[in-house]
């Protein structure tokens, strides 16, 4: 919202200098975003009158001046077409800047003829479109002046944010309420402020417009004057210029009416044609599909939800949003109809929002205007209207009652020390509040002002004595704190979560954070998205990811072509699942696992083992008891089927997924392969059952173990894991541990050796002992079609 | 010269003159072998009257023990040397780089998060987690956001389709006040938590990215008031920011979950061309604030004449910007592994209240 201090002090009697106002703005909670003054960059122009006009000796299209800028003549070349003698001007001198144009002026010859400054057009100073000439002033603008004196410009700019509660302050009248309040000042009596003995309904002509409301759900009050026999002109000189400050362009005098009474007291009005309406205007709701052509020149096609401003032939308003352009005034408009209507804010909001469409009527009937200055609005409207187009008054039509009831609160003065924090004298308070346009009954029934649709309890009246008393003022005061040393408080999640991280940052992979949302193609090889925006910012973010993979292998991607030789990355986050969010660690291995180097003179790139090798260190990081877990296939349509896994607690619960990727996948991300990857699923893994801090007691074991080595040929299809398992389970007492120490094939024929350690108890194992167990051994692992070699 | 020291002599030159360990054994074996020359003397021994075992045992163990230690010695002398070639053989340059260690990084956003952990733990406030994918009771209704609520309007929020059923309509949050209310339905007062997490809004430019991080704070207890909140967060923000010229400024608000609402602008000063918190040269917004509004203490199912408290929020991305130094917040959702290298942390970099939060 913005308005100048000129504007501002029309309704605050004050001393306060601008620094002052500006500070005391944000201190009460009117942030104020920025101060111009736009004035300041054209101080060095002034008026000027052209003396003579002479033809450029050496140009056409050029003419030497000799202007008085107040100093005596002054040759100036020239190419306004208007330039001619006697014309009153702005005149920039060597040394100004030209902000229009961006460069300063100086003393130069043109063409052979020396110029001192120039005369400027609108466009070079940045006050108008205009530069089919130069400005031409009134001739009676005073030569020598400064010009941003002379235009009115030194009037800075405030430009403050106003929060959705305060609708008050959505007009300059609002605004000075609240800098009174703060003690900047005094509010002048609104009749003083619109130079008149008392705001009163203009009792008219004859009987008021036909109009009413047949939804006063959505319109409960329809107030409406006509004036006839007016003028559409220009608006007076300081409404134009309140206007053009803050960046509304006049229009005409009817339309600057109406924005300069929203802007001043946050009133929004209409005024019709009346010329262009046939018969009497009903507010209604839309009828579905009616379709209304409005005034930023777009077509809204209605439903009947939205309330409407009709005649007998047409919408001719989105009540309360925006009017129509097929009975808006031009400069033909004789008869009018002024409209001060109170919207329902929902309504308005619902509206506004199904048609995407917003405005400075919008912004304020949604926050919810004064409904008891429905009267007042329309007096003051059409007092300036027959102020200044002329015409004769209707009478007031009153249609509908606004909502109007005062609402009051049970204050209690000793919560601004118990909710707020600060102590204010309760004398102090019923001052502040009285201030803001609360009535204070003795006994602390606080009746709301109308306009303060915000202030609903006592909360929100701690807040005005607060905000007014100076918020800053609240004194720091320590929570208690629990005796001792704090205690913990990070959940077994959490501290999942904070382990993989490190663990992960550990061993080499560097951390990333990308997106919650993946294209449709992205998320189809990883089983598709359950969750896709109804409003995505771009197609590449629309589908809430099912895997961090695709995310990481973008990411990736990126990567490769900044030239990464090698991209370890990681990504703690969810997964977003039909069945809820899970929480999840991404890994992706691309490029070299290790550079070239100088004992082969080649790179090693990625294969599924890193990937299986990653996803059991960081499940063991994450506590997860991997001595148990069984590898399975099953990784998915975008893993390489034959070099990928997952990692199972039992066969149903799947701890990870690792493996290579697809190559198809691969060139949907624009990566050359092989690249490694896994998804851990960090909900899957086991709590840890808390047992203290004890650990179990030392017993190693007593005698020394004992290592077999059996070598067999087997099946070509059969897993290691599976020989390894079926041989530990030939003695699970004497056996402790089975590991696969080569493989290798030979003449079509699979070889597999494996270690076995024996661990004896109390006594050592006779050679008879193992034997039994060695043929137990080769038993077990023949039922699985292997032979022990010879 | 006797035969013995004759005998003596030769042995040893010849052990001396020895350049390998084969020659050395091939003399081993021929004087002190089974069949050697010494071996030979000492069965001598046996045959002797006892007064030539006499005279002439200590002469004859006085060779052998000579010849044996020579031969020890000389064995000795060359295994060195061998070895000592083997070694030299073995030489590398030792200036050819070793492999590089990885060194991975922990990202500044889960950095700082641990940081939060770390000093509101000591303040009593756990850690609270919520969805993402929530729906618009959470979101607005419950936080005093009602439908046709303007400030719906300023959260730019991203909905999924309505369902069929027309069921609750489902977004993603647009901010983690949901949290609290979930927190609030859940627990018994008193309550303390911090809230971090992803959050979202359609808006995108440098300094806005349609997903972003959040930390809320949430304390609900009897008797808290804005005092307790300024004291929070100027002691959360000196800790956070390890400096004791923390300066807030207060600035009432408005946000629909709090009443009275406050905005709070952290004091900076400029080292460098750069904003450092600290001082008060100028004022930068970092948090929203405000006593818990008591509607939002009754949607949750208590009694706001009983409980009160309050609630702040604040952008985890830019406290990480106003510790750390980055200046572009698109940089923090690419991935770049030299930015990831650049502003990440090292694994080791666990905050900790003795060690400091910051690294």
């Amino acid at each position: 919202m913005k308005f100048t201090l000129g504007w501002l002090k029309e309704h605050l009697q004050t001393d306060a200098s601008l620094d002052e106002i500006v500070e005391a703005l944000t201190r009460v909670g009117l942030e104020v975003e920025g101060v111009d003054n736009p004035g300041e960059k054209l101080a060095a122009f002034t008026v000027a009158k052209v003396l003579t006009a002479e033809p450029h000796p050496n140009a056409d299209k050029l003419q030497v001046l000799s202007v008085d800028a107040g100093k005596g003549p002054l040759q100036v070349v020239c190419g306004a077409p208007n330039a001619h003698a006697g014309l009153v001007g702005v005149f920039g001198p060597p040394g100004a800047f030209v902000p229009g144009s961006g460069f300063e002026l100086k003393v130069a010859a043109i063409r052979g003829v020396e110029s001192n400054g120039m005369m400027c057009s609108a466009r070079e100073l940045e006050i108008g479109e205009g530069h089919d000439g130069i400005i031409e002033l009134p001739q009676d603008a005073p030569v020598g002046t400064a010009y941003p004196d002379y235009a009115g410009l030194n009037d800075p700019v405030i430009d403050v944010s106003i929060t959705p509660n305060r609708q008050d302050c959505m007009g300059v009248r609002g605004i000075a309420r609240d800098l009174a309040a703060a003690g900047l000042g005094t509010l002048k009596p609104l009749a003083e402020v619109y130079r008149t003995d008392a705001i009163e309904p203009i009792a008219g002509d004859g009987p008021g417009p036909d109009v009413r409301t047949d939804d006063p759900a959505g319109c409960p009050a329809f107030y409406a004057q006509a004036v006839s026999g007016v003028t559409n002109g220009e608006a007076p000189e300081w409404m134009r210029r309140f206007l053009t400050a803050i960046g509304q362009k006049p229009i005409s005098t009817l339309v600057d009416i109406t924005n300069f009474v929203m802007i001043d007291l946050g009133r929004p009005l209409h005024v019709y044609d009346r010329a262009k309406l046939s018969g009497g205007l009903v507010a209604r709701r839309a009828k579905a599909g009616e379709s209304v052509l409005a005034l930023n020149g777009k077509t809204y096609t209605l439903d009947d939800t939205m309330t409407v401003i009709a005649d007998d032939a047409h919408v001719h308003d989105i009540g309360g949003i925006m009017g129509g352009e097929e009975s808006g005034v031009t400069a033909g408009t004789t008869d009018v109809l002024i409209e001060c209507a109170y919207f329902d804010p929902d309504h308005i909001a619902r509206t506004g929002q199904k048609l995407a469409l917003t405005s400075d009527a919008r912004q304020r009937f949604e926050r919810g205007v004064d409904p008891a200055f429905l009267d007042d609005g329309l007096a003051i409207a059409c007092r300036l209207v027959l102020d200044h187009c002329g015409g004769t008054a209707s009478g007031v039509t009153r249609a509908g009652q606004p909502p109007v009831e005062a609402r009051t609160v049970k204050y209690d003065p000793y919560r601004v020390e118990t909710l707020g924090g600060l102590t204010v004298a309760p004398d102090r308070q019923k001052a502040i509040l009285e201030s803001l346009g609360f009535e204070v009954s003795d006994d602390w029934q606080v009746t709301v002002p109308t306009w303060r649709r915000d202030v609903d309890g006592v909360a929100d009246l701690v807040e005005e004595v607060v905000r007014i008393e100076g918020i800053d003022k609240v004194l720091p005061v320590p929570l208690d704190r629990a005796p001792g040393v704090a205690t913990p408080t990070a959940t077994a999640e959490q501290k999942i979560e904070r382990r993989v991280r490190r663990a992960a940052a550990a061993r080499g992979l560097d951390e990333a954070v990308t997106w919650s949302f993946v294209s449709e193609a992205e998320a189809a090889p990883f089983g598709g998205g359950a969750w896709t925006l109804a409003n995505p910012i771009s197609e590449d973010l629309k589908v809430m990811r099912p895997s961090l993979l695709p995310g990481l292998l973008s990411a990736a991607a990126r990567n490769v072509k900044r030239g990464a030789d090698s991209v370890r990355l990681f990504e703690i986050g969810r997964r977003y699942l039909d069945t809820g969010e899970r929480p999840t660690l991404g890994v992706v291995l691309a490029g070299d696992r290790r550079p070239r180097h100088w004992s082969t003179g080649k790179a090693q790139g990625f294969d599924a083992f890193d990937a299986k090798a990653e996803a059991l260190a960081l499940l063991a990081a994450a506590g997860a008891p991997v001595d148990n877990l069984q590898v399975f296939g099953e990784a998915g349509d975008a893993w390489h089927p034959g070099q990928s896994g997952t990692l199972r607690l039992g066969p149903k619960t799947v701890l990870a997924t690792f493996g290579v990727v697809h190559p198809l996948v691969l060139k949907a991300f624009d990566l050359d392969g092989p690249l490694a990857a896994i998804e851990l699923y960090l909900d899957a893994i086991p709590a840890k059952r808390a047992s203290g801090f004890m650990r179990p007691a030392y017993t190693p074991p007593a005698l020394q173990a004992v290592r077999r080595d059996f070598a067999f040929t087997v099946p070509a299809d059969l897993a290691a894991d599976a020989l390894v398992r079926a041989m530990k389970g030939a003695d699970k007492q004497a056996i402790v541990a089975a590991r696969v120490f080569d493989v290798f094939e030979r003449d079509g024929v699979r070889s597999m050796a494996v270690e076995i350690v024996l661990q004896p108890g109390d006594k050592s194992f006779t050679e008879a002992e193992l034997k039994a167990v060695a043929d137990k051994i080769v038993a077990a692992a023949a039922k699985l079609g292997a032979v022990l070699r010879g | 010269m006797t035969d013995l020291e004759k005998m003596q002599g030769d042995l040893l030159g010849r052990i001396a003159a020895a350049d390998d360990l084969d020659t050395v054994e091939a003399i081993r074996v021929e004087a002190l072998g089974k069949s050697g020359s010494v071996t030979a003397l000492l069965k001598s021994l046996g045959k002797m009257t006892p007064e030539e075992r006499q005279a002439e045992g200590p002469r004859i163990h006085g060779l052998r023990e000579a010849v044996t230690e020579a031969i020890a010695r000389r064995k000795a002398t060359l295994e060195r040397a061998a070895l000592d070639a083997k070694l030299a053989a073995e030489t590398i340059d030792m200036t050819l780089p070793a492999d590089t260690p990885l060194s991975g990084t922990v990202h500044p956003v889960s950095q700082v998060m641990d940081e939060l952990a770390e000093i509101f733990a000591d303040l009593g406030f756990a850690v609270a987690t919520g969805p993402e994918i929530e729906d618009d009771w959470h979101n607005f209704t419950a936080l005093n956001i009602p439908e046709s609520h303007p400030a719906r309007a300023m959260h730019d929020t991203f909905y999924f389709p309505e369902a069929e059923d027309g069921e609750r309509k489902m977004l993603l949050r647009t901010h983690t006040s949901p949290v609290q209310i979930r927190t609030m339905m859940q627990h018994k007062p008193p309550i303390r938590i911090i809230a971090p997490g992803r959050t979202y809004r359609s808006d995108s430019d440098a300094t806005h990215t349609p997903m972003f991080h959040q930390v809320e704070g949430l304390v609900i207890d009897k008797g808290i008031t804005l005092g307790h909140l300024k004291w929070t967060l100027e002691t959360f923000l000196k800790a956070f920011f390890e400096r004791d010229d923390i300066v807030l400024r207060l600035r009432p608000s408005y946000f629909p979950f709090t009443e009275p609402s406050a905005e709070v602008d952290v004091g900076f000063t400029v080292e460098k061309g750069k904003r450092v918190i600290g001082g008060s040269d100028g004022w930068m917004e970092v948090l929203g604030s405000g006593m818990v509004h008591p509607k939002v203490i009754a949607a949750c199912g208590l009694d706001p004449d009983e409980w009160q408290g309050f609630a702040f929020g604040c952008g985890i991305d830019r406290l990480a910007m106003l510790k750390y130094g980055m200046d572009d917040l698109r940089a923090f959702f690419d991935g770049d592994l030299r930015w990831l290298k650049h502003y990440g942390f090292s694994a080791l970099d666990v905050p900790t209240l003795s060690g400091g939060v910051g690294a």
